[in-house]
């Protein structure tokens, strides 16, 4: 079901095989340790009380009658975390406020959504721990709640933080508002651009937030002891990240949170955050007993980040040949009930992929009474793409040019200037587009009712903070510590790069996921950047190994160092000058490490640059129940420039999973709220992520045009498959029906209501 | 409240344990057990990460009370090597990639194999439905079906 093209050829020994991950077998038999299988001696267990009110301003908490239940050991309020400074931190992209995130940990002032945490204790079983929340008495006073954007941006809408005065507007306005920030690119003169097409089109669009929907409900476990020391287990993209923000929340050093990888069950940008391991911490602290804390799925729906929903508006400008001389694209992202989403992404994506003189993008960022968003997989780009390329195929269709075609026309080649002021200098979009259009199912006939449509995308891919080191055994075996956690197979990927640059075996190569006080600073895993950026760390540490190696077999042969070459696996002398020696292999020089100097190791942390953006381009063909408005997708063929694939099962994998994921976004996954602002689906059953019967076989297409600035060429592989997906789906019912759908999801309920209003 | 006190076959192993009338046999599994291969997604029966069999039928250890277990015989994914020799489903979903995260995997398997006991030759829709009460999020399922498959033809060869 997936094929590989490759530009140019590769000359590699392991690269590119399909071994068994190192972390397998625990995995299938049951083995393997996820956030929620910790214990210790003398553990309580944690539970959170969570807000009944989407909007409510917190008079008192009285927390004496649950301190007083037998089995409980403490209780905790915001009163139990210190105060944050106001201000941003970081890039504006990722940008953190630790004043908003405590009040996120455990609400201050305000109860800002149906499910914000506003106290926890910890007792001696679940079942006294629940019992002593219901004792927990707290004073609300009911506000007025808002939840859809568009009214959350009318002046007379109820405000979530009365002193919020909207960031990126000069001069400021007078009075605040629920909109944080307003955000505005420009490249070239949209107004002339626009005046000069032969053709404009226009279109709306709504989107629902949609949760990551990881099947591990957030978990930890944690202990705090009386010299101030804490250590903590837990289900997160970035242990280091748990550390810098737990520390942080409670008032801690730094030093004194030791933080393990727990294995993780998925995440996609949702657990690049903390929730309970502050307030386990805190509840350790506070009890001198270990305590584990595991969500509800209740919870995890209700309190923790969604992505945005979004109200969006996009103008295409095309002349009859094709070209697209302008476009504009205005997008208005919920942020949740607290300021960040990603709308600067949506922004900066959405007309990413293609040339376009002139383009304008303006973007709010939206606060509403629902779970603050956080990051999922491309955050940002999907929404806005949603739009974009749904606007792209009416295009085309106004034009009557080939969707591929009128892509191809005007993608973005090396040179090309983005909207946010950068230069492309990467090709392989023109190249996943022809591989898309080569696929022999993009011209084959459709039935009665069906339909088929294309679509692309476009993700930024990062580089970033990675360290790892390589440690040599005396049977000539390696051990890589890194510190990326591995939720999709990395550790594989990991692996391969250090056989292949050690000239050992993969099976010699064990990586392992060392906690915070066992490996340098590593940022979270997110932004497809763990194969590249750690990868690369991983390389170096490899290439410090064998220049280590040759100075031990130089002094084995007393020899200089340089008259010491590396080749296929074994130190050899530097050409006749050197001497005349028998090569010595990893192994040989391995076995020697007490006579040649003690312990081999390396170590290397680098702030990785050089990542190449991501693209994908899809088509799907679909057909439509007249009688129900059901959407069955027939085929979905999905081709991404992953630069080389280093493992190529996980990178289909990828692919697969990020297309299944945007399946659920486009027909079925949304929050619906009743008119008290409470979430009414907050599980599986009503909140319906996609299963097996639903989806067939995605065919995966791994177009493989290598980045120059990695060793081996890699690109990000986990997200730019999701931005197409909702747009190709669209544009497929619309080729179809006739009927061009804007509003997310199109759920049976959508379609028949607009197959119906034709009727 | 008296604890229930339960005796029963887990994984073909006698055990005897004390659990609360409201404990569920997931949690007796994972907290007084600690057989913390069966996982909890949901707890409402939604999404099968907690898959285990009953005298051989296949529930969600979620919906099951520890207390209604008295007399019989569960298997857990604990249960399905053969000392170091793995199933061949776990063999399969290790070579074909059919696992991402695998926090579902557990439950996967004990669904497959419940499938492949009664159907030894499944189709590919056959195979898509009898796990459509198994959510995974990763895969977008491809390699879960293809592993289960492949397990399939090696198990009839013999």
């Amino acid at each position: 079901m997936a094929e590989t093209i490759v530009y140019p050829e590769r000359e590699l020994k392991v690269i590119g095989t399909r071994p068994v991950r190192p972390d397998g077998v625990p995995k299938v038999t049951g083995l393997a340790q996820y956030g929620a299988d910790f214990n210790l001696p003398g553990m309580l267990w944690g539970k959170i009380l969570r807000s009944p009110h989407a909007h409510a301003r917190i008079g008192s908490i009285d927390t004496s009658k649950a301190q007083a239940l037998p089995g409980v050991k403490a209780v905790i309020t915001a009163a139990d975390l210190p105060e944050q400074k106001f201000e941003y931190l970081g890039p504006e992209r990722v940008a953190v406020n630790y004043w908003h995130m405590t009040r996120n940990i455990l609400a201050r002032e305000k109860a800002l959504y149906e499910g914000h945490a506003i106290a926890a204790v910890a007792a001696t079983s679940k079942a006294i721990a629940e019992e002593a929340l219901k004792l927990i008495e707290v004073d609300y006073e009911v506000l007025p709640h808002v939840i859809d954007v568009d009214e959350a941006m009318q002046p007379d809408a109820p405000l979530l933080f009365e002193d919020m005065i909207t960031r990126g507007v000069e001069p400021p306005p007078a009075k605040p508002s629920n909109v944080s920030k307003r955000i505005e690119y420009k490249l070239g003169d949209v107004a002339k651009g626009f005046a000069a097409a032969d053709a404009v089109v226009e279109a709306s669009y709504k989107t629902k937030p949609v949760h990551q929907g990881y099947i591990e409900p957030q978990a930890c476990l944690a202990r705090y002891d009386s010299d101030g020391q804490a250590e903590v287990w837990s289900s997160s993209q970035g242990h280091f990240v748990v550390r810098t923000f737990t520390s942080r929340l409670v008032g801690m050093k730094v030093a004194d949170l030791r933080c393990h990888a727990a294995e993780i069950g998925g995440a996609f940008g949702g657990k690049t955050v903390v929730y309970v391991e502050p307030v386990a911490v805190v509840l350790s602290k506070k009890s001198g007993h270990p305590v584990k804390i595991m969500m509800s799925r209740e919870e995890v729906f209700k309190a923790t980040g969604p992505t945005s929903g979004a109200s969006m508006t996009i103008r295409i400008g095309v002349m009859n040949d094709g070209r697209i001389v302008a476009a504009e694209g205005v997008f208005k992202y919920q942020a949740g009930a607290f300021p960040q989403s990603p709308v600067m992404n949506g922004c900066m994506c959405s007309f990413a992929p293609y040339d376009i003189p002139n383009v304008r993008t303006l973007g709010f960022d939206v606060v509403s009474n629902r779970p603050k968003t956080v990051a999922y997989r491309a955050p940002g780009s999907p929404i806005s793409a949603f739009a974009a390329e749904s606007t792209m195929d009416l295009a085309a269709r106004k034009i009557g040019m080939d969707p591929i075609e009128f892509r191809l026309k005007n993608i973005a080649r090396p040179g090309a200037k983005t909207v946010f002021g950068t230069t492309l200098n990467h090709a392989g979009f023109a190249e996943t587009l022809q591989a898309l259009k080569k696929h022999p199912g993009y011209t084959a006939p459709l039935g009665k009712n069906q339909g088929r449509g294309v679509a692309a995308g476009y993700w930024f891919n990062g580089g970033g903070e990675s360290s790892a080191t390589v440690h040599v055994n005396e049977d000539g075996t390696a051990v890589v510590a890194e510190g990326s956690p591995d939720i999709g197979g990395s550790r594989a990927s990991i692996a391969l790069m250090a056989a292949e640059t050690l000239g050992i075996a993969y099976e010699s190569v064990r990586p392992v996921i060392a906690d915070t006080n066992s490996v340098g600073y590593t940022q979270a895993t997110g932004g497809s950047r763990v194969t590249f950026a750690t990868g690369m760390t991983v390389i170096n540490a490899c290439n410090k190994v064998i220049d280590e190696m040759c100075a031990r077999a130089a002094k084995l042969w007393k020899v200089d160092r340089a008259d010491v070459v590396w080749e296929d696996g074994h130190a050899r002398p530097a050409g006749k000058r050197a001497g005349e020696f028998e090569p010595l292999s990893f192994k040989a020089i391995a076995a020697k490490r007490t006579a040649t100097g003690g312990p081999i190791s390396a170590s290397a942390s680098i702030n990785a640059e050089g990542q190449a953006p991501g693209f994908s381009a899809q088509f799907c063909d679909v057909e439509v129940d007249p009688d129900t408005g059901y959407v069955k997708i027939l085929r979905f063929v999905a081709a991404q420039d992953v630069g080389r694939a280093i493992h190529p099962a996980y990178c289909e994998g990828q692919i697969e999973g990020g297309v299944v994921q945007g399946i659920g976004w486009a027909l079925n996954e949304e929050y619906i709220y009743d008119r008290d602002g409470h979430m009414e689906n907050p599980g599986f059953l009503d909140y319906r992520i996609p299963v097996a019967s639903d989806v067939p076989m995605i065919e995966s297409i791994l177009v493989e045009v290598p980045n120059p600035k990695h060793p081996y060429g890699v690109k990000g592989v986990a997200e730019a498959n999701i931005v197409p997906p909702m747009a190709a789906v669209a544009n497929a019912i619309e080729s179809a029906t006739g009927l061009r759908l804007t509003d997310l999801p199109m759920s049976p309920p959508k379609v028949l209501a607009a197959l119906d209003s034709r009727r | 409240m008296a604890k229930h006190h339960v005796s029963a076959l887990i994984n073909g192993n006698p055990v005897e344990y004390l659990c609360d009338a409201q404990q569920t046999l997931l949690e007796v599994l994972r907290d007084e057990l600690n057989l913390t291969g069966t996982k909890e997604g949901c707890a409402t029966g939604d999404c099968g990460a907690c898959s285990v069999t009953i005298d051989g039928r296949l529930v969600c250890s979620c919906l099951t009370l520890g207390a209604e277990i008295d007399g019989k015989a569960v298997q857990t994914i604990e249960g399905m090597a053969t000392g170091t020799e793995l199933h061949p489903l776990q063999t399969k979903f290790l070579e074909l990639a059919a696992l991402q995260c695998g926090i579902c995997t557990p439950g996967m398997l004990v669904a497959a194999k419940a499938l492949l006991e009664r159907n030894p030759d499944p189709t590919e829709d056959e195979v898509r439905y009898w796990l459509a009460g198994n959510l995974c999020r990763c895969t977008g399922y491809n390699k879960i079906i293809e592993a289960v498959l492949a397990a399939a033809g090696e198990m009839r060869k013999g």
